[in-house]
């Protein structure tokens, strides 16, 4: 079964997950279109980096299904560095390579993993860097580099694979203030260009800019999901009242 | 107790104390202690002035000897001279045999401490009990072991391999030296945080390209100080070589002291035996103390 762009693009399906003895997931279901940018906002500990995680086969799941382009993750015969071909992912704490420059850190991938010509992979990565504007900055290694930089750094060399998808966790949480919206920038420009985003963010006011859809988690369930309008204005569920009183 | 310093808060920890020559030694003992907890091994524990120390042994003892000998007696300075070249060719010959077992253990040591992160227990359980039992045996029993066990010569068809008895001390001590490397290795590598090996996973590294070209290359920085140390203290273990018969530096002292037949040598040729050593460890005692403080500034 031929897996077409009207079908989800990443579909999860009553995901379930524990560490020993904690359930971190207790059926969690969502679908996410091509093209789609999708949020997932929720207190911490309610499982929202160990979904990303599954979705990218980094952790296995005990129950459910979870499928990309109609591929099956968790299928034992599956090509695990073929899905992480089409899945970028992007982490709280950057996790640049410190022994090699931001242009090396952005070309690394594609030459060795996907054995694509080295001048090409320059080419390209000289293009993703001043795309996420950090022309200049190529030869700095990321001691070098603010957070917001590195950060941005880590988009570009996940962007270098050619993603059909990127998952975002928190990816400010571990920012200053002022270095948030420069990292945001570039976020919301690759969703406009169409890019499908899942991201796990705190950043509210972002998410209701960019979200076409809004899931909130609590204790390893989908609490509530709906457009930004809705999620923000009547939300129905009372966790989710109360948090969205916290927060904002 | 109005001698406790103004900066010192009061402590009232069992075992302290407020006697103002210990505190600074208390302080700086803490301090090596916490580095070396932070680095999981011990600091070289030498300092310039042990040499000066040595040196001056060297020459009150040569001094003493001469004064012992009367008149009629060769200088003892003249003596160690002339015995020099022979005491040096020992010396390096210890050098020799420690670059040789540091070679082969780090080779071998490498790769066992990767069979020890390996993902198939049979290989990280056998890796590790290998590891284990070298890393807490006695050199010197190491060392007896395959100076009795490996044969003198290698027969291969008709062509005879001959297997001198240094070979069989540097493989002895190149035994506790892999197991050291196998647990060194091992430390870098579970010292780099599990983002860096999350990061390359989501790349579409395979383990593999993960390890080579992104864990191990960060671990080099790591391994330098303790490798370096190592490599310190099995060059001053080299002379346990002499103990099963090897014409290293500690032998030849001894063949010195048979052949001049003067008690009065003793003190002097050991002395030089152990200014020898110093010289050529304290540059690198130094230098990996440097480079650990290079390291933890940029890492
Ligand atoms: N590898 C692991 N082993 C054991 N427990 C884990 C592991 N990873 C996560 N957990 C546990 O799973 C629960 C959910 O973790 P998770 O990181 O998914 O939460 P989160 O929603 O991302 O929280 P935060 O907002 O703090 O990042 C936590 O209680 C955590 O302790
Ligand atoms: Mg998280």
């Amino acid at each position: 079964m031929a897996w077409t762009p009207d079908q989800p693009l990443v579909s999860c399906k009553d995901v379930h997950k524990s560490f020993g003895a904690v359930e971190v997931l207790k059926g969690v279901s969502l679908d996410v279109a091509q093209g789609e940018t999708i949020c997932i906002i929720g207190p911490s500990g309610s499982g929202k980096s160990t979904l990303l995680r599954c979705i990218n086969a980094l952790v296995p799941i005990d129950r459910g299904s979870i499928t990309v382009e109609g591929q099956e993750v968790h299928d034992p015969k599956l090509d695990k560095l073929a899905l992480r071909r089409k899945v970028g992912m992007v982490f709280q704490q950057y996790n640049l390579f410190p022994h090699k420059s931001a242009l090396q850190n952005v070309m690394m991938a594609p030459v060795t993993v996907l054995k694509q010509d080295r001048k090409e992979v320059e080419e390209r990565a000289y293009r993703l860097l001043k795309k996420v504007r950090l022309s200049g900055k190529e030869q700095a290694y990321p001691g070098e580099l603010s957070g917001g930089q590195q950060q941005r750094v880590a988009i570009a060399r996940s962007l270098a694979m050619n993603p059909d998808v990127m998952l975002f966790d928190e990816v400010t949480a571990a920012l200053d203030p002022e270095t948030v919206k420069e990292v945001l920038v570039t976020i919301r420009e690759l969703a406009e260009e169409g890019m499908t985003c899942l991201l796990v963010t705190h950043e509210m006011g972002f998410a209701r800019e960019v979200a076409d859809q809004i899931y909130f988690t609590d204790r390893g369930v989908i609490v509530e999901q709906g457009s930004p309008k809705e999620f923000f204005a009547n939300a129905k569920d009372p966790r989710t009242q109360e948090f969205l009183s916290q927060i904002l | 107790m109005s001698r406790r310093p103004r900066n010192r808060p009061p402590v009232d920890l069992a075992g302290t104390t407020d006697l103002p020559v210990l505190l600074p030694a208390a302080d700086s003992l803490a301090r090596r202690a916490a580095r070396e907890r932070e680095l999981g091994a011990a600091l070289p524990r030498l300092d310039w002035r042990h040499g000066l120390v040595l040196l001056a042994v060297l020459l009150v003892s040569a001094g003493v000897a001469q004064a012992q000998a009367g008149a009629g007696r060769e200088p003892v300075l003249e003596v160690l001279l002339r015995w020099m070249p022979v005491l040096l060719r020992g010396f390096l010959f210890n050098i020799v045999i420690s670059f040789l077992a540091m070679a082969v253990g780090t080779l071998i040591g490498t790769w066992l401490g990767l069979m020890q992160i390996s993902l198939l227990p049979p290989v990280r359980v056998g890796s590790w009990f290998v590891t284990q039992f070298f890393r807490n045996a006695p050199w010197l029993v190491l060392l007896f072991y395959c100076m009795f066990l490996l044969p003198f010569e290698f027969r291969i068809g008709g062509l005879v391999i001959p297997f001198p008895d240094w070979i069989k001390a540097t493989i002895g001590l190149s035994l506790p030296v892999l197991a050291n490397v196998s647990e060194i290795v091992r430390g870098a590598v579970n010292s780099i945080p599990s983002g860096q090996w999350e990061a390359s996973e989501s790349l579409a590294f395979n383990r593999r390209q993960i390890l080579w070209m992104i864990i191990l290359p960060q671990c080099v920085k790591r391994m330098l100080p303790p490798w370096m140390n190592l490599y310190a203290i099995l060059t001053m273990a080299t002379v346990l070589a002499s103990i099963v018969g090897v014409s290293e530096m500690m032998t030849q002292a001894g063949r010195v002291l048979a052949a001049e037949d003067r008690p009065d040598l003793l003190i002097p040729i050991y002395s030089f035996v152990l200014l020898c050593f110093f010289v050529y460890c304290y540059p690198i005692a130094r230098w990996t103390v440097a480079l650990e403080r290079r390291f933890q500034v940029k890492l």
